[in-house]
């Protein structure tokens, strides 16, 4: 059944049930709808369209639930006036909140494979659903590695998680900073060094990426100089998005809409746009 | 026997008045600052008799004809996108109330229009939007209920603009569907009527309507020649052969360069395209603070800000936003929604301040010796 | 036990060296262990070894006066420590630092700069093997000054 535009343009009011502080301009929003039963259901990587009251919206991964947390999380970085003000609600105060919108992890293509998570910064928060949704069916998988690249330490996020995904779900995690002092008695270097540093057979293998365009880029090119096909690497791409549901033209990326077709691209099916300067 | 009919200017001012009786808004051609403009049309008065419009690249002047047509012109800066996906429309009103708000939702308009004089690129250009907001997972309730209210009456063209192309992209001059009624102006020493093509059951209602009378075989042979006429003597042509892989192709292509040497960034082309869909969202309040509200509003990809991202914008340049417009909307919609975007009226040749004009730039970059590839795909260096 | 010559043979860096250059090789090589916290090497020091690291982790550093030390690169199992002392005039850039315990095999990088002086095709095998490593060292260390993640304003 089609929803007329009224609709889809208007957002469901959702309380938010807890404000949770990640890091220093990061923080994660846990949701609940205000007038509907339930929160909206979701695959992993999809996003919402959340609204600040009289200042604007933006595009958000969905980044949970997680173990500990009901409702809907999403975890946002301050960046402009919108994050801003989605920083300054309270428990209890009232968001607005449209979607889910987009195209997902194909986690049930995957099966059987060894997969590859590689994250950049704010990146780890729309491949953490997907983490869980693997962990959910741990034994249809063969080696998991998450290989997470952040600005510092305390960019970090999730960090208190990652004991219970390698020791509880069996999965190689390497985190490594771009930059970090002598407290930091982890990895430093880009996260694309982390690649030899796991294990996996690159000819049999899903990868997931997620980050700022320029670490994607690196990633993709390690990956398939290691053997990983075109066809199973998948990115998210991100540009200015105003209506997420294809009709305003803001988010084309060459032929795709970011809002529909993406933002979860196989690479080989954008890899004649992705690096294109300015498109 | 043929199902045409006949009706002279009388009927034509009887139609317009049964159309407005029916509770249809009647919008149509009128002149208004020197340029042929749609508007509301009360009778055929407001029709722009004797005027011709003479377009070239950046040109556009209105000039009187040395007889009383009452559609002796073809498009100007306005298309029917106005009134089925309108500049500016409300979707929300919210109230603040402490760390709480509530939303009220619009109430959905439902006008009537009866569009008199839509020409055959532009019956394609409506086609076209129908496909981007009414063929997709969702549907935009506004364009849809206007589009269905509304009743069109075609005009065939009886001339072509110098900055006219349909021909070349399958959109005109004639159109055969696609209308309620046709509409094909005979204008000579001795008559001054209309051959009316009936295109529907609605159609048919009105014509019952208003007097006519069974137009001839020979008044039918007249209107489809007086088509002819028209697509022979088109000025400009266009050669669309594999012209989405000749720009996804050229993306990095010098013409590009020559281009945003001269585009202003102006914005003309997109907003007097009928095709041309991009809007934005406005989020706004009072001066308390407590009431907001949302609109949506006609946009532009050559706007500064139209790609801005953490920042920055993605399109800085007016070459890359230049690029963008017209590999959209000859390439990238082809993969988008399987036709080309492109309905060759023409229009954004006539209004570019710069004269900036599509069916001279690419030929540019399909004949040039220059053909850069982007690296990864077949490369087709000419050696020079 | 393993001997030395087999150890170095299964590092990645040795992989497919012909045994002959291998029984050279292992003529400058001996086993090396650092504790947490022990320094390896200080900037400005005489870059005479060339570190194969076995397992462990080191952090390159740099110390501004009046400021905590920058780790600018981590090194780990596998992987390798100093090039400077095939390179005149062979000094140390940085501060190099066990940040676990880490044991690698240390080779002495004057019998090594001889025996490559020696014979040129050795000097060969471990000029294209130590090349890919620092342009990947490189090409990352310009990925890190982009500041990727960082706030764009």
């Amino acid at each position: 059944m089609k929803l007329p535009i009224s609709e889809p343009m208007t957002p469901e009011p959702y309380i938010v049930k807890q404000f949770i502080r990640e890091t220093h301009d990061t923080f994660s929003l846990d949701l609940i709808p205000k007038n509907i039963s339930d929160p909206i259901a979701f695959q992993p990587g999809q996003f919402t369209m959340l609204y600040a009251f009289g200042v604007g919206e933006v595009p958000i991964s969905i980044s949970g639930p997680a173990p500990m947390q009901s409702g809907l999380i999403q975890t946002i970085r301050k960046v402009g006036k919108v994050t801003e003000a989605l920083d300054q609600l309270k428990n209890g105060d009232t968001i607005g909140l449209r979607g889910p919108f987009g195209s997902a992890w194909p986690i049930s293509a995957m099966k059987k494979r060894d997969i590859v998570v590689m994250a950049g910064g704010i990146g780890l928060a729309p491949l953490r659903p997907a983490l869980y949704a693997l962990f959910d069916q741990r034994d249809n998988f063969g080696e998991i590695a998450l290989l997470y690249g952040a600005r510092s330490p305390k960019d970090l996020i999730f960090s208190n998680e990652f004991k219970t995904w390698q020791e509880k779900f069996g999965i190689q995690v390497k985190v490594t900073v771009d930059t970090a002092d002598s407290d930091w008695h982890g990895n430093v270097g880009v996260v694309t060094t982390s690649i030899p540093r796991v294990d996996f057979d690159p000819k049999n293998t899903v990868a997931m990426i997620c980050g700022p365009e320029i670490m994607m880029k690196y990633s993709v090119a390690e990956l398939k100089q290691l053997g990983v096909r075109e066809n199973r690497i998948h990115i998210t791409m991100e540009r200015n998005m105003k209506c997420a549901i294809g009709f305003c033209g803001h988010c084309q990326f060459g032929p795709a809409f970011i809002c529909k077709d993406g933002p979860i691209f196989q690479y080989n099916k954008v890899k004649h746009f992705f690096g294109i300067r300015e498109i | 026997m043929n199902k045409s009919m006949i009706i002279d200017r009388e009927g034509l001012d009887q139609l317009i008045s049964v159309l407005i009786g029916m509770g249809f808004q009647v919008v149509g051609p009128t002149v208004r600052d020197e340029a042929i403009v749609y508007e509301n049309l009360n009778s055929i008065n407001d029709l722009p008799e004797g005027w011709a419009d003479e377009q070239e690249g950046g040109t556009y002047r209105l000039k009187r004809r040395s007889d009383k047509a009452l559609f002796g012109y073809v498009v100007g800066p306005h298309s029917w996108k106005k009134f089925l996906h309108p500049p500016e429309r409300r979707l929300f009103r919210a109230n603040l109330k402490g760390g709480d708000f509530e939303i009220i939702p619009e109430k959905l308009e439902e006008p009537k229009f009866a569009f008199l004089g839509v020409r055959s690129c532009e019956l394609h250009a409506i086609a076209i939007q129908d496909k981007v907001f009414l063929g997709g997972e969702h549907v935009d309730s506004t364009y849809k209920i206007r589009r269905e209210n509304a009743f069109f009456i075609a005009v065939q063209c009886g001339q072509s603009a110098a900055t006219c192309f349909c021909t070349s992209m399958n959109t005109g001059p004639r159109t055969e569907s696609g209308f309620d009624l046709a509409l094909t102006e005979i204008l000579d020493n001795e008559h001054h009527h209309f051959v009316v093509e009936v295109g529907s059951d609605q159609g048919n209602a009105v014509m019952k309507k208003i007097l006519s009378r069974q137009a001839t075989d020979e008044d039918v042979m007249t209107a489809k020649k007086q088509s002819e006429e028209v697509a022979a003597k088109m000025k400009r042509t266009l050669d669309i052969t594999n012209i989405k892989e000749l720009l996804y192709e050229n993306l990095e292509h010098p013409q590009w360069n020559d281009i945003a040497d001269r585009c202003m960034s102006c914005a003309n082309c997109t907003m007097v395209c009928p095709t041309c869909f991009c809007s934005t969202v406005e989020d706004v309040t009072d001066i308390t603070g407590d009431h907001a509200e949302r609109w949506q509003k006609w946009d532009s990809c050559f706007t500064m800000d139209f790609t801005h991202i953490h920042g920055g914008e993605v399109r800085a340049s007016t070459k890359s936003r230049y690029r963008q417009w017209l590999t959209h909307k000859l390439a990238s919609w082809q993969d988008q929604f399987d036709s080309s975007g492109c309905v060759g009226c023409g229009r954004c040749i006539t209004w570019c301040p710069v004269a900036i004009d599509l069916t001279v730039e690419i030929p540019k970059i399909r004949d040039s010796e220059n053909q850069i590839t982007h690296p990864g795909n077949e490369a087709r260096h000419e050696i020079p | 036990m393993k001997s030395l010559e087999s150890i170095l043979a299964n590092h990645p860096f040795f992989e497919n060296l012909e045994s002959k250059y291998m029984a050279l090789v292992t003529g400058c090589a001996s086993n090396v262990r650092f504790e947490a916290g022990e320094f390896i090497h200080r900037q400005n020091d005489e870059a005479n070894s060339f570190y194969l690291i076995r397992q462990g982790k080191v952090a390159l550093e740099v110390c501004p006066p009046g400021k905590k030390s920058i780790t600018v690169q981590t090194i780990t199992d596998g992987e390798i420590l100093g090039w400077a002392w095939l390179v005149p005039p062979y000094l140390c850039q940085f501060d190099a630092k066990a940040v676990e315990l880490t044991r690698a095999i240390v080779l002495d990088g004057k019998c090594l700069r001889t025996k490559c002086g020696e014979d040129h095709t050795l000097g060969y095998e471990l000029l294209s093997r130590l090349l890919p490593i620092i342009g990947k060292s490189m090409e990352a260390t310009r990925m890190q000054l982009l500041d990727v993640y960082g706030n764009n304003d």
